[in-house]
């Protein structure tokens, strides 16, 4: 475990996912013939944020919203520490808890209802979570992040199946289209804003805050797949399939949540199982 | 300046217009005017909002509705009143149902004139609240600073 990852991760996630942000909302606007804002603009929506009045109706929000903020910080310090992956994915879902608690406690249907559909997605994606982790141990032989990435295997040779199946269940975690169901980047919604409806002010700009490190780390999961090559390469082909997913944001409609549930679990089933099978009969003789 | 001018959330209501000012209201979005350069988001939530674009004039039903919501957004915030109806009432404002404009209801910083107002009226509209809102925040701050209620 290296405290270098941790504090690099803690100081520099934030800054990476401003810009990750800002670029995202550039890409999405030239692709509707728009010219978009400025790259630094989640930045000022944040420090205006921050400069508003808060109105809260339940003040366990507040503390709940900390909770989720604090835990994906923690988490992706984890990550990026070189710690366990299991411990990691783990750490998230927690994290994603104190959200959906934070949602539903305002008495606000909107609300509730964005915290009933986290739930929901979070039942969607977590089976293909814990199948990546597994099918990286089965490759490199450890859970250890830091094991993982120093390992001579290129990962997404062998894990083709779980890292298609690891990008359909990113669309869900990164509040992407077709499957912005809690909440999404824009407004005029059936929820209005899902589980940040009643959230104002500062208590959002920590949920945004919170959601500039939960990109940064999942891009490093995906960064994971591509880490026996050269650093260069992989962070080149993580942006292509950060890319890939503001594609298909773009380019898709909502759909519901039963639909979400359905198809990720397919996806973890097809694509994940098998591929985690065709690996254990790989690799069954080496493990330890 | 603070990042208020640099970001400023706009949340559109249609008291009772005919949909000829909310429809420009939605043309300033689109790709001709993209105000989303500025920084301008429209939410479709109070909490969310700094600026409040209000069409149409009030009506005796949604009086109410229309403080409510105006009561829902953080401080800072202001109101742009667009269309010659949320200014006096225009040709409704003799019906036995319509209050009259929307100042009869809330305070309204910007009155955008116009039937039905242009898109450009409506973004020079929201670039005068911004000074207002400006205003407000120093207010605000001032009144932290001297711990006045």
């Amino acid at each position: 475990m290296s405290l270098v990852g941790a504090i690099a991760y803690v100081i520099l996630a934030p800054l990476a996912g401003v810009l990750l942000a800002g670029t995202d909302r550039i890409i999405s606007a030239r692709m509707q013939g728009r010219v978009g804002p400025p790259v630094l603009q989640p930045l000022y929506d944040v420090l205006k944020l921050l400069s508003k009045r808060s109105i809260v109706v339940n003040h366990f929000q507040n503390y709940y919203i900390m909770c989720f903020l604090l835990f994906v910080a923690m988490t992706g310090a984890l990550f990026f520490a070189g710690g366990d992956l299991l411990l990691v994915i783990f750490a998230l879902t927690v994290a994603s808890i104190f959200l959906a608690i934070a949602a539903y406690s305002p008495n606000s249907p909107y609300s509730n209802v964005g915290a009933e559909r986290e739930l929901l997605q979070m039942m969607a994606y977590e089976p293909m979570l814990l199948i990546t982790a597994l099918g990286m141990y089965l490759v490199t032989g450890s859970f250890q992040v830091g094991n993982i990435l120093a390992g001579p295997r290129l990962i997404c040779q062998y894990l083709p199946g779980i890292l298609l199946g690891f990008l359909f269940v990113l669309t869900i975690k990164l509040r992407k289209s077709p499957f912005d169901l809690s909440t999404s980047h824009h407004g005029h919604q059936e929820l209005v804003k899902g589980l940040t409806t009643e959230m104002s002010g500062p208590s959002l700009a920590a949920v945004e805050i919170a959601h500039w490190y939960e990109n940064i780390l999942l891009l490093g999961f995906v960064y994971l797949f591509f880490a026996a090559l050269h650093p260069a390469v992989a962070v080149v082909a993580t942006l292509v399939v950060y890319s890939i997913e503001i594609v298909i944001d773009n380019a898709s409609a909502r759909l519901t949540w039963k639909f979400a549930i359905k198809s990720a679990w397919i996806a973890a089933g097809v694509l994940g199982a098998t591929n985690l099978l065709v690996v254990y009969y790989q690799f069954r003789e080496v493990l330890p | 300046m603070s990042f208020l001018s640099k970001s400023p959330w706009i949340f559109h209501y249609d008291a009772s217009s005919c949909n000829g000012c909310d429809i420009e209201v939605l043309a300033c979005l689109t790709p001709m005017y993209d105000i989303e350069r500025f920084g301008i988001i429209n939410t479709g939530n109070p909490k969310h909002a700094d600026i409040f674009l209000i069409t149409g004039s009030v009506n005796e039903q949604n009086k109410e509705v229309v403080l409510n919501l105006y009561n829902q957004m953080a401080d800072p915030k202001v109101v742009v009143a667009i269309g010659a109806c949320a200014l006096s009432g225009g040709i409704f404002k003799e019906c036995y149902n319509v209050s009259g404009g929307v100042d009869k209801v809330i305070p309204v910083d910007v009155y955008v004139p116009g039937c039905a107002a242009r898109p450009e009226a409506i973004i020079d509209g929201v670039v005068k609240g911004l000074a207002a809102l400006e205003k407000k925040a120093a207010a605000l701050k001032n009144l932290a600073a001297t711990g006045a209620k």
